[in-house]
């Protein structure tokens, strides 16, 4: 019974939050909503048995990728009132007819498919399975993402340097 | 833990995912439609670990969690060079309206 309660209390900020994010006319007000709802979906994180998940999810998310955001937002000068643009009026309803048409197909396939019984086993979500699979199983594609990252940083600083003439 | 369902934490995950797909569909600031595909991509890693959660098979479980920490990578990257490329259009055009930005179209 707790756990349902925590459950749909997580629930609940995490959709809330995630309807302020696009319904938020303020940049600022939708990261900072943003990050509410990465914790929420940290704490599920820890229910699911995913306890490194949810930690990465607390730093790597609304830690570093959050405040990338906001640098952002405060470098282009955002925040202020004049340069918080209008949305797209013309295309709102048909973005909402398709988002509801995504929804229907994605829940449909929900309750088809789910017959399986929870299995928590704790040891799996353990930094140490995780490490332990990643280098040996799985090491080539970490060695991809971890090629990525780097292509990733170092284009980043490409593209934003100021061009000396 | 068991007493709540899989299909309540896809239901979820699938609301996360479309309010997300709207977002991209709806806001012209680059900036939220970025942190838009953020909570898609979080949607997708709440499907992966409640799969892993209800998987049987010890391995599989552990895929599960090493494939979020992946899309996490990812994501980083991805967000990495989005931004980069805003400050450059940015510095460009002094707007990053993306319905003024359509030097590919012309």
């Amino acid at each position: 019974m707790a756990e349902r309660l925590f459950f749909f209390l997580c629930a609940l900020i995490a959709i809330s939050t995630a309807v302020g994010v696009v319904a938020s006319r303020n940049p600022v007000r939708s990261a900072l909503l943003l990050i509410a709802n990465f914790l929420c979906l940290a704490m599920l994180y820890f229910t699911l048995t995913a306890p490194f998940i949810g930690i990465i999810q607390v730093i790597i998310y609304a830690g570093a990728i959050m405040v990338l955001f906001l640098f952002v937002i405060m470098l282009l000068n955002l925040g202020s009132p004049e340069a918080q643009q209008q949305e797209r009026e013309l295309r709102r309803p048909i973005a909402w007819l398709l988002a509801l048409g995504l929804f229907v197909i994605l829940v449909s396939q929900v309750f088809l498919v789910v017959g399986a019984a929870p299995n928590p086993q704790p040891e799996a979500g353990s930094a140490r399975a995780i490490g332990y699979a990643m280098f040996t199983q799985w090491s080539f594609p970490l060695l991809i993402v971890a090629v990525l990252l780097t292509v990733g940083v170092i284009g980043s600083i490409l593209l934003a340097r100021r061009r000396s003439m | 833990m068991a007493t709540v369902p899989a299909s309540a934490y896809l239901t979820l995950a699938a609301f996360l995912f479309v309010i997300g797909a709207a977002g991209v569909l709806i806001k012209r600031n680059p900036i939220v439609i970025f942190m838009c595909i953020e909570l898609m991509l979080n949607a997708v890693n709440l499907t992966f670990l409640t799969f892993a959660f209800h998987q049987p098979d010890f391995q599989v479980q552990v895929a599960g969690h090493v494939f979020v920490l992946f899309v996490i990578g990812v994501a980083a990257a991805e967000v990495a060079i989005g931004l980069g490329i805003i400050v450059a259009i940015f510095r460009l055009r002094e707007t990053i309206d993306i319905d003024s930005v359509n030097l590919l179209r012309e």
